[in-house]
């Protein structure tokens, strides 16, 4: 045991100090932070102007049906398309709607003419106001009155709420859970990858400089591969704990720093970070203080003991999973060029349980969600997808279960194929001289 | 006093066979040189007695107790294909490969600082191996695989490498291990280091032993009766003298004598040949000439290898 503690100490320590992990424990934190203020600070400059928008109604339908709102002024003109346009520049306006005049139909497209990006919101509120005037028009054709349309119309709204065993309500809310788990996955599926790629380096290393053969006369080399497994993972934690609290000062720095100069409702987004601006976006309409609060209730509702706890088992056995196997194929090439063909195996499963999130998070209690969330190659990333929508213990016991069992699987798989291909050199290697290291005996 | 003992040990790759009921005896407090052509097995053979690989039949003895993990401590083992991290400092890293033979942080710092100062390579001590020349790096790899006092040393072409100069140093050093105690087996292509070196040999070929023994028995087994000769005269003359079944090896002319090698016949004794021509010639020397290891290694080798593919 106290071999294999010195061999996880220098992988931890050599990692650890080199340039580059320093260099990106800085630059990581900086992007994260920029990521995160940026946008907000960018929208907060943008929202201090006004915006003028020209419209040129050839139907005469829209007259005076788009009402100014926040910063959006409108203003209606009656010239030619052509007209208008010469005139876009001296005027100074944001942007020109022209609506084309048609003849037998109704009217159910127009052109917006700016000399910058619209931006989304300012396009769905034109939109919207369109379709409702259209619609209405519609009605009336047909004989109904919109406004009997209007008061028969029941704004009903669902809220979910989840049931827990001691008998505690929540509320649960799909667009918070969508916005955590495929965070976590996409969290999990990037340690994998960095830090896999980090103990398959780490091997070809050892064996191209020949040093290997002098460790394993003093260690076995089960010991070696899995020093290096554990030494690399503990350099990862390391990174990631440096990347959060950075981030977090950061963050925390520039809020309590700019807060007095944005407006309350954009400070208050600040402090609940990326998470919420995400879902906010997600929210179609504008947010307004009591939506801002419901939010960050939704972020307290989600089960943080479970979160927590199984992102840090995820992220674990993920990683060891998929670490043997890179050591196995680290042990089996002469450099780093030659293991493009024995990286298939290991990237098909991750790449597809990143595709198959998008499916997942809408459909969490799908069969197939369910199976990919227990097959231990792809349940790292999907579990963590599904979590935040309510897993039964029973199949996050099951997941785990069997995660640990593949973990177990894959390593002692590696470690057979690692300890021959270790001392093999200038041999070409193919899967079937695999399987020949593998039913090798001691 | 036998230090390791191997018993019919097998070992099989795939259906290649690298080693096939092989067994020898390694006497205490000597140099053992195991030889063969490439791919007889001897590598193989290394890395079962440093627990790398496991032989599937046969068993092994250090000491007389049967090989265990605990006598990894007790040997010291420089391979033939070895190397070092080349981004780490030379001191750190020798310290880490001393502490993997479980020697204490304290005690291999002050081994390795006189080790270093032995080889003139203190001053790397903080340098990355990356900056060191190849003899230098050698030279580290040779501290660290000495340094825990083993029993038992294993090295492998130890010399490639090391210039003529660094190679005599080696050779003190390692004669001087012996003295201290340690047994050492020695892995080479180099013949006449064999001889300089080796009190006994091995021979394998095709993952069998094929010779075994004293270097200087084995001489004296496979000598050809051949002698040579340094005298005063004329070749030719000489020939006319010696009976037909004497065979003429060479003749060379030294210094205005003649330096001769004769054969000589079947069951006759070189007094005969004395007699013979002591009343002809001057003589100045007469000595009998001992196959080099390196006759005896190809002349084995050769002959396995006939006897191999006619059975």
């Amino acid at each position: 045991m106290g071999k294999t503690s010195l061999i996880i100490q220098r992988e931890y320590l050599s990692r650890v100090k080199k340039k580059s992990f320093i260099i990106m424990s800085i630059l990581g934190p900086l992007l994260m932070a920029a990521m995160m203020i940026v946008p907000i600070y960018v929208a907060t400059l943008e929202s201090d102007e006004e915006k003028n928008i020209e419209i040129l109604d050839e139907t005469g339908w829209f007259y005076n049906k788009f009402k100014d709102k926040d910063k959006l002024k409108f203003t209606y003109t009656f010239t030619d398309l052509e007209t208008a346009k010469q005139e876009f520049f001296e005027k100074e306006i944001h942007a020109l709607l022209y609506i084309p005049k048609t003849e037998l139909s109704l009217p159910t497209t127009a052109t917006l003419y700016s000399d910058k990006q619209v931006n989304i919101q300012v396009k769905d509120y034109l939109e919207n106001i369109m379709e409702t005037v259209v619609e209405n028009k519609k009605l009336e054709a047909s004989g109904i009155d919109p406004q009997v349309l209007k008061s028969a119309e029941v704004n009903f709204r669902l809220s979910t709420m989840t049931i827990e065993e001691d008998g505690e309500e929540k509320k649960s809310f799909t667009e918070v859970s969508m916005v955590l788990g495929i965070f976590a996955g996409i969290m999990i599926y990037f340690f994998i990858f960095l830090f896999g790629a980090q103990v398959m380096r780490g091997v070809i290393e050892e064996k191209t400089s020949r040093i290997v053969e002098i460790i394993v006369s003093s260690v076995r080399p089960f010991q070696l591969m899995m020093g290096k497994i554990v030494g690399i993972a503990l350099v990862g934690l390391t990174q990631f704990l440096i990347w959060i609290v950075f981030t977090l000062i950061i963050v925390t720095g520039f809020t309590t720093a700019f807060s007095d100069k944005l407006p309350a409702e954009t400070a208050e987004k600040f402090s609940a970070g990326n998470q919420l601006m995400q879902v906010e976006q997600l929210q179609q309409n504008a947010p307004s203080q009591d939506e801002i609060t419901k939010v960050f209730e939704a972020i307290f509702s989600v089960n943080y003991n479970v979160m927590i706890f199984s992102f840090i088992i995820y992220f674990l056995g993920g990683y060891l999973l998929y670490a043997a196997l890179f050591a196995a194929i680290g042990s089996a090439v002469d450099n780093e060029t030659d293991t493009q063909q024995f990286m298939l195996p290991i990237t098909i499963p991750m790449i597809f349980a990143i595709i198959m999130a998008q499916f997942v998070i809408n459909n969490p209690e799908s069969s197939m969600s369910f199976w990919l969330s227990i097959i231990p190659l792809t349940s790292p990333i999907i579990m963590m997808v599904r979590i935040p929508f309510g897993v039964p213990y029973w199949e996050l016991g099951l997941s785990i279960g069997l995660l640990i069992l593949g973990f177990l699987a894959t390593t002692w798989l590696a470690g057979k194929i690692y300890r021959t291909g270790i001392l093999m050199y200038g041999t070409k290697v193919n899967y079937k001289t695999l399987w020949k290291w593998i039913r090798l005996r001691d | 006093m036998e230090i390791l003992t191997a018993e019919n040990v097998s070992k099989e790759f795939s259906n290649h066979k690298a080693l096939d009921a092989f067994s020898i005896s390694i006497p205490q407090q000597s140099i053992f040189g195991l030889l063969g052509p490439n791919g007889a097995g001897k590598t193989t053979f290394i890395r079962i007695i440093n627990q790398i690989l496991n032989p599937d039949t046969g068993k092994i003895f250090l000491n007389g107790e049967r090989l265990r993990p605990k006598h990894i401590a007790s040997i010291g083992y420089l391979p033939e294909e070895r190397g070092l991290y080349k981004k780490m400092k030379v001191g750190e890293q020798a310290l880490y490969l001393a502490q993997l033979k479980g020697i204490t942080k304290k005690d291999a710092t002050e081994k390795l600082k006189d080790w270093f100062r032995k080889f003139d390579i203190l001053p790397w001590w903080n340098r990355k191996v990356e900056e060191l020349s190849k003899g230098m790096q050698q030279k580290i790899q040779f501290v660290v695989t000495v340094l825990h006092n083993p029993k038992l040393l294993i090295f492998d072409e130890p010399f490639s490498g090391f210039d003529p100069i660094n190679v005599n140093i080696l050779k003190d050093e390692i004669l001087k291990l012996r003295e201290e105690g340690a047994t050492i087996i020695f892995s080479t292509h180099n013949m006449s280091s064999v001889e300089e070196l080796c009190d006994n040999i091995v021979l394998i070929d095709n993952a069998k032993k094929i010779l075994e023994g004293r270097v200087d028995d084995l001489k004296m087994e496979f000598k050809s009766d051949v002698y040579e000769l340094i005298l005063k005269g004329s070749g030719t003359r000489l020939k006319g003298i010696l009976p037909d079944a004497y065979e003429m090896i060479s003749v060379q002319a030294i210094n205005g004598l003649k330096e001769v090698r004769v054969k000589l016949p079947a069951g006759s004794s070189p007094n005969e040949l004395l007699q013979t021509l002591i009343p002809e010639f001057e003589i100045h020397s007469f000595h009998e000439i001992l196959p080099s290891m390196n006759d005896i290694f190809i002349e084995q080798v050769n002959k396995n290898k006939t006897k191999y593919k006619a059975g």
